[in-house]
């Protein structure tokens, strides 16, 4: 397992709460979630998974409860606490590949250094050789990688991930999948991400947190070797686990 | 858009054929574009010396290219056409700058949009060229009279599409900006100005346009110095060449002028997928 439960929380939410009119989206949230931690929230549409992220990168302020953000590692303190990336890759259409990672390092570093550091991220999500591009050029699971090293770059504690490969086809999906999968064991950044799809939440994370109604309805260790493969039998069985669970009070 | 588009040829030809058609890239499409115009005039010439045009109603190309001469060696024509652009350029300065600024200023703020926007609709439907009476009657017939016309005429369509290209950003890119800590500044020169380009450099086209008929009408109708004037001037003398030379010289004027907004434009958002020559395009990923 990559992380030691023993090690300070990277975030812990203490009965969160959120409502959008009367409708109560957050309701009393509990989730502590140590350094270093792969975790993925899955739920139906509208129970609040994108809420829970929002309020994570400080987008969104709970109406009651806490939420508190560790301090992330042992860095020279510049680095920012949390990134997300969207289901939209939201590069800018009129800056070259290069500078739009170079927007993740905004009042962390300017000019060479900048450009240097951004040079090293795109190599890191295999594209070197489009750092001079316009984002129109590049194909939609291109642009979400440049999206990642963007939100990488800057070196966060936590990085949230709002349904990041959703508008990806499914071939794409999985390489993106092992890319995320591979950056996130190298650099040992606290990983939380929100997905509807189950296959990708035991694929990739550490522990499922299953959200039903603005509260979690179940909390599951994922313990399988890494890196792992889609379709082995205990994932299945993982899968299905959480599945009933989401299922469940359907039928 | 209609810069550098290769879809309609696209569109036609057959794909077989497509290579061939690559071959002649965007200097032949470009020279295409000047056959018409040269065909019409070798007819006008040949039309005018066979006796089949008068001279009276339309004079060969020949001799409003003498009168031309003429009137350049003179001196008298650069005179007139530099009366001509320093009004022009005078009154788009301020007109498309105060467009600008408000146009800005109404995008970027809810208040100024709530205090100016409804004024400003209600005085874009008066055509501007109804005021000439009354800006005769308050600037004589000045400099100030053509200047306030050619403003009046250039600020609306740069105020409307500064305004629009502004109130299209997108909020997504707007959210993504400020979560990576970009300030009020950064976003303004990273995000809001760039998206807003497109919209602005139509308002600018369209602006210049009015610019030109603006000034004709102007200096057809008051005016002691200018191309319009020089028009005027010859009519009464019946030179019909110098008439044609005149409306010869606002059209390459205007064409001038589109031209120079045109490279600036693609030059400016060479980034947009409909700047984009096919060099570029031909790296499209999968």
């Amino acid at each position: 397992m990559a992380f030691d439960s023993s090690s300070a929380p990277a975030f812990t939410l203490h009965g969160v709460r959120r409502s959008f009119g009367a409708k109560r989206v957050l309701d009393g949230v509990d989730l502590s979630v140590p350094q270093g931690q792969f975790l993925a929230i899955v739920g139906k549409s509208g129970c609040g998974k994108s809420t829970l992220l929002r309020l994570l990168a400080g987008l969104d302020r709970p109406d009651a409860g806490r939420i508190e953000i560790g301090r992330s590692g042992d860095g020279a303190g510049q680095a920012p606490g949390t990134r997300i990336m969207f289901q939209e890759p939201r590069l800018l259409p009129w800056e070259r590949v290069e500078d739009n990672v170079a927007v993740g390092l905004t009042g962390i570093a300017t000019g060479p250094e900048a450009r240097a550091r951004a040079r090293a991220y795109l190599a890191e999500v295999g594209l070197s050789d489009r750092a001079g591009d316009w984002p129109a050029v590049l194909s939609g699971g291109q642009r979400q990688r440049v999206a990642l090293a963007r939100a990488l770059v800057g070196q966060p504690g936590i990085l949230a991930l709002d349904e990041p490969l959703g508008a990806l086809d499914a071939l794409t999906r999985i390489e993106m999948q092992r890319l995320l999968e591979r950056i996130w064991r190298e650099k040992g950044f606290t990983a939380v991400l929100v997905t509807h799809d189950v296959a990708e939440a035991v694929v990739l994370a550490d522990r499922v947190v299953v959200l039903e109604e603005g509260r979690i309805a179940l909390d599951l260790a994922i313990d399988l070797p890494r890196p792992r493969r889609h379709g082995s039998a205990e994932a299945a069985a993982l899968e299905q686990t959480i599945l009933d669970r989401l299922l469940g009070r359907d039928g | 858009m209609t810069v550098v588009s290769t879809e309609p040829e696209a569109a036609v030809a057959v794909p077989a054929e497509r290579p061939r058609l690559r071959l002649s890239p965007g200097a032949g499409r470009g020279l295409l574009g000047w056959a018409l115009p040269a065909v019409t005039l070798l007819a006008w010439e040949g039309l005018a010396r066979a006796g089949a045009i008068s001279a009276n109603v339309l004079p060969a190309p020949s001799a409003v290219l003498a009168a031309g001469w003429e009137l350049a060696l003179s001196g008298e024509l650069a005179r007139h056409i530099a009366a001509s652009s320093g009004r022009a350029l005078a009154g788009f300065a301020i007109g498309g700058g105060a467009g600008f600024a408000f146009g800005l200023a109404n995008g970027l703020s809810a208040r100024s949009r709530a205090l100016t926007d409804t004024s400003l609709q209600m005085l874009r439907n008066i055509p501007h060229l109804a005021l000439i009476p009354l800006v005769i009657l308050w600037f004589g017939i000045g400099e100030e009279a053509k200047i306030f016309l050619v403003a009046l005429g250039v600020f609306f369509p740069i105020y409307v599409n500064t305004l629009l290209g502004i109130q299209g950003t997108d909020p997504q890119l707007v959210e993504m900006g400020r979560i990576y800590g970009m300030g009020p500044r950064a976003l303004f020169v990273r995000v809001i100005l760039p998206g807003a380009l497109p919209a602005i450099f139509t308002g600018l086209r369209y602006g210049l346009g009015i610019m030109w008929l603006t000034l004709i009408v102007a200096e057809t109708i008051a005016a002691k110095s200018g191309l319009g004037y020089m028009a005027m001037q010859a009519r009464e003398f019946m030179q019909l060449d110098v008439v044609v030379l005149s409306i010869l010289i606002y059209a390459a004027l205007g064409k001038l002028a589109d031209s120079l907004a045109r490279g600036l434009e693609s030059a400016t958002l060479s980034w947009h997928p409909a700047f984009q020559r096919p060099a570029a395009t031909g790296r499209r990923a999968r």
